[in-house]
């Protein structure tokens, strides 16, 4: 944080443009202490300015926005990140979450969505587009019977609960997090803690499927 | 599946065009399978139901055809076997009648009945009748009498509470057949003299069948029950043959008549989607001479396509889309070009198409074209979610939003396109709006059974 009091974040992009879009569109809701174009500049710059949020482009040169998590997460595990790309293969997508993204959002989200999306994830909340939403919901849909489980199946990890999966819907279906708790008639605290029970499944899962619906769509 | 929480949402708008969304929650089964968390209303074809389109009285045989399997006119002649060696058979079938939904609805004439005071009250008049038949039955030492009397009391009974309590048109059915009976004998002079001697000879014939089976003058027993049935249904069919003929052929007209109201209602839905959608969007382009063009001409080739080669206009499956998620991008391109509106469309799971889901995806370009055009949003969401038993579609849009109590039901986009569309295909349309807020549209077919 800065002193202002609001989050500091920084730029991972390689379109000039979009970069430049994104700063007018943020204004004064945040502070802008850097970007890069590339995925080497982006991995020292942003180990040595420590930024509250990474907005990460999902497809970079170079190894893309999952080779930049992995550079920087394990040493600055402060650092968040809220990958934003345009419209994308599922498994480069899952992949960036996998790799400890807090959300994902497209770039076609407005301006006042994006503030909202880069405070949450400030905040230690997940942030789901309805697109990640409906990649999830795929992911974790439940496979034919026939496939054996490669490890033990861990239900805490490996399996949505009914609650998370009508969440994770009306997510897909573009209900906002007040909209969902009000559906639901739940709070937007609960809400919350249901996006980040999954992130935390789809982060942590070794879940057969996961793996196995990856592969069909060549992530592995 | 959030259809609970959908139902308590106070936005929740009843569908009025819809003439069985209002007893849907009165269904008790549907109610149930909400509970289960599922719909209630369709579960595919293996459901035994009673058939709109293949029937004869009350759809019974073809709804049994369609669900073990079998052509139509067998299961017909054992029913009618059933029916004339056990009065048992009538009975079961009017009970039948009773207590099968009719396809597309979920809902029993039996279970309107119940809350039909008066209809109950006649039944209930009917059982000193069944007692005194079973008296005279026995005191006569007539053992056909309490045999067929139960069954054929049991079966008027059913009879009276179907004809107070069914729909329109199968009251209807019922109402002219009973009329057509009366009509016998006013009828002109010159047939009202053969129906006089139809009417004794079938008299005569049924008498002496009844004495044939009950009393016995013919020398070799086996042959009596058989002359006597015999002489029976001769008498029948000579007494009520020819209106029998008459109700067969009005069945015809009437199913005749009715593909071919589906059928119309079919090309003015797609008349509406291409045609008058286009029309409209020339009226609000009328300063843009070139745009004007452009949209006549791209309308003009897919009138002759449709009107010459046959190939409907927007018909998904036609050009390339042959799977749900494929026909979800096409919408989703077609739209935001035409519209210039961002769509947000996210699929989960996938199928191959089939008319069902072609339908779903006509009602819901509809939906989204309707929200591209009137909602005044930036962006329209589409969310397909397949599941193993339906497929569902969301259709939502952060604009204006409307009344939906104050479209007026000729309205033909939301009327015809939407809701129709989706009745004709087994499936449902449930439109919620808030004025000021936005709307969803949610559309949902049952997919059929056995699909991967």
């Amino acid at each position: 944080m800065t002193r202002r009091g609001v989050p500091t974040v920084f730029l991972v992009d390689d379109h000039h443009l979009f970069r430049a879009g994104v700063k007018s569109e943020l204004g004064d809701a945040v502070e802008v202490v850097g970007e890069a174009d590339e995925v080497p500049a982006a991995i020292e710059l942003i180990s040595e300015r420590l930024p509250d949020v990474v907005l990460l482009d999902v497809h970079m040169p170079g190894g893309g926005g999952k080779a930049v998590i992995e550079a920087v997460k394990p040493a600055n595990p402060g650092v968040k990140f809220l990958a934003l790309s345009v419209s994308d293969a599922p498994e480069d997508v899952i992949g960036v979450i996998r790799a400890g993204a807090r959300g994902y959002v497209t770039k076609t989200i407005s301006g006042p969505e994006l503030i909202d999306a880069v405070l949450r994830v400030a905040g230690g909340d997940a942030v789901f587009s309805p697109r990640l939403a409906g990649f999830v919901l795929d992911a974790f849909a439940s496979m034919p019977a026939d496939l054996e489980p490669l490890g033990p199946f861990d239900p805490e990890l490996d399996q949505l609960s009914p609650r998370e999966r009508e969440v994770l819907r009306l997510i897909a279906r573009g209900y906002t997090y007040k909209e969902i708790a009000r559906e639901l008639t739940i709070s937007i605290k609960t809400v919350e803690s249901h996006v980040s029970a999954v992130l935390r499944k789809l982060q942590l899962s070794t879940r057969h499927q996961l793996t196995r619906w990856a592969t069909e769509r060549r992530l592995i | 599946m959030v259809a609970g929480a959908q139902r308590r949402d106070h936005r929740c708008i009843t569908d009025q065009f819809n003439p069985w969304q209002q007893h849907y929650f009165e269904d008790r089964h549907a109610a149930r399978a909400l509970r289960k968390g599922r719909y209630g209303r369709y579960h595919g074809h293996g459901r035994l139901q009673r058939s709109r389109e293949n029937r004869m009285i009350a759809g019974v045989a073809g709804g049994i055809a369609t669900r073990i399997g079998r052509d139509a006119t067998v299961v017909r002649i054992v029913l009618v076997l059933f029916g004339l060696v056990s009065g048992f058979g009538v009975a079961a079938y009017v009970l039948a009648w009773l207590f099968l939904p009719v396809e597309g609805s979920t809902e029993t004439i039996g279970a309107r009945a119940l809350s039909d005071r008066q209809g109950i009250t006649i039944v209930l008049a009917a059982i000193p009748a069944l007692v005194i038949i079973l008296l005279l039955g026995s005191v006569l030492h007539a053992n056909f009498v309490s045999s067929w009397g139960t069954p054929l009391l049991i079966a008027a009974a059913g009879l009276v509470l179907v004809a107070r309590n069914a729909e329109d048109d199968e009251r209807g059915f019922l109402v002219d057949s009973v009329k057509a009976l009366l009509q016998l004998d006013s009828e002109p002079r010159q047939s009202r003299r053969s129906f006089l001697i139809r009417l004794g000879s079938g008299v005569v014939l049924l008498a002496l069948g009844v004495l044939a089976i009950s009393e016995g003058s013919l020398s070799r027993s086996w042959l009596r029950p058989f002359a006597g049935t015999l002489l029976i249904v001769a008498g029948t069919v000579v007494l009520l043959g020819p209106w029998w003929l008459r109700l067969a052929l009005d069945l015809v007209h009437e199913r005749q008549a009715r593909i071919r109201a589906e059928e119309r209602a079919d090309m003015a839905a797609r008349v509406h989607d291409s045609v008058l959608q286009t029309l409209a969007l020339i009226q609000r382009s009328a300063d843009q001479p070139q745009e004007v063009a452009k949209l006549a001409r791209a309308q003009e080739r897919e009138l002759r396509s449709w009107l010459f080669e046959g190939r409907a206009p927007g018909s998904f499956g036609t050009e390339g889309a042959a799977t749900l998620s494929a026909g979800v991008e096409q919408i989703e391109r077609e739209v935001e070009a035409a519209h210039g509106v961002a769509v947000d469309a996210v699929t989960v799971g996938d199928a191959p198409l089939d008319e069902e889901l072609r339908a779903l995806l006509e009602a819901g370009r509809e939906a989204t074209v309707n929200a591209a055009k009137w909602s005044g949003a930036s962006s329209v969401s589409i969310y397909v979610e397949a599941e193993p038993r339906r497929v569902s579609m969301f259709v939502r849009d952060r604009g204006a939003g409307f009344d939906s109590e104050a479209v007026a039901g000729d309205r033909k986009g939301i009327a015809e396109s939407i809701h129709g569309r989706m009745q004709r295909h087994g499936g449902t349309a449930v439109i919620r709006s808030v004025p000021g807020e936005g709307t969803e549209v949610e559309l949902t077919v049952p997919r059929r059974q056995g699909r991967p």
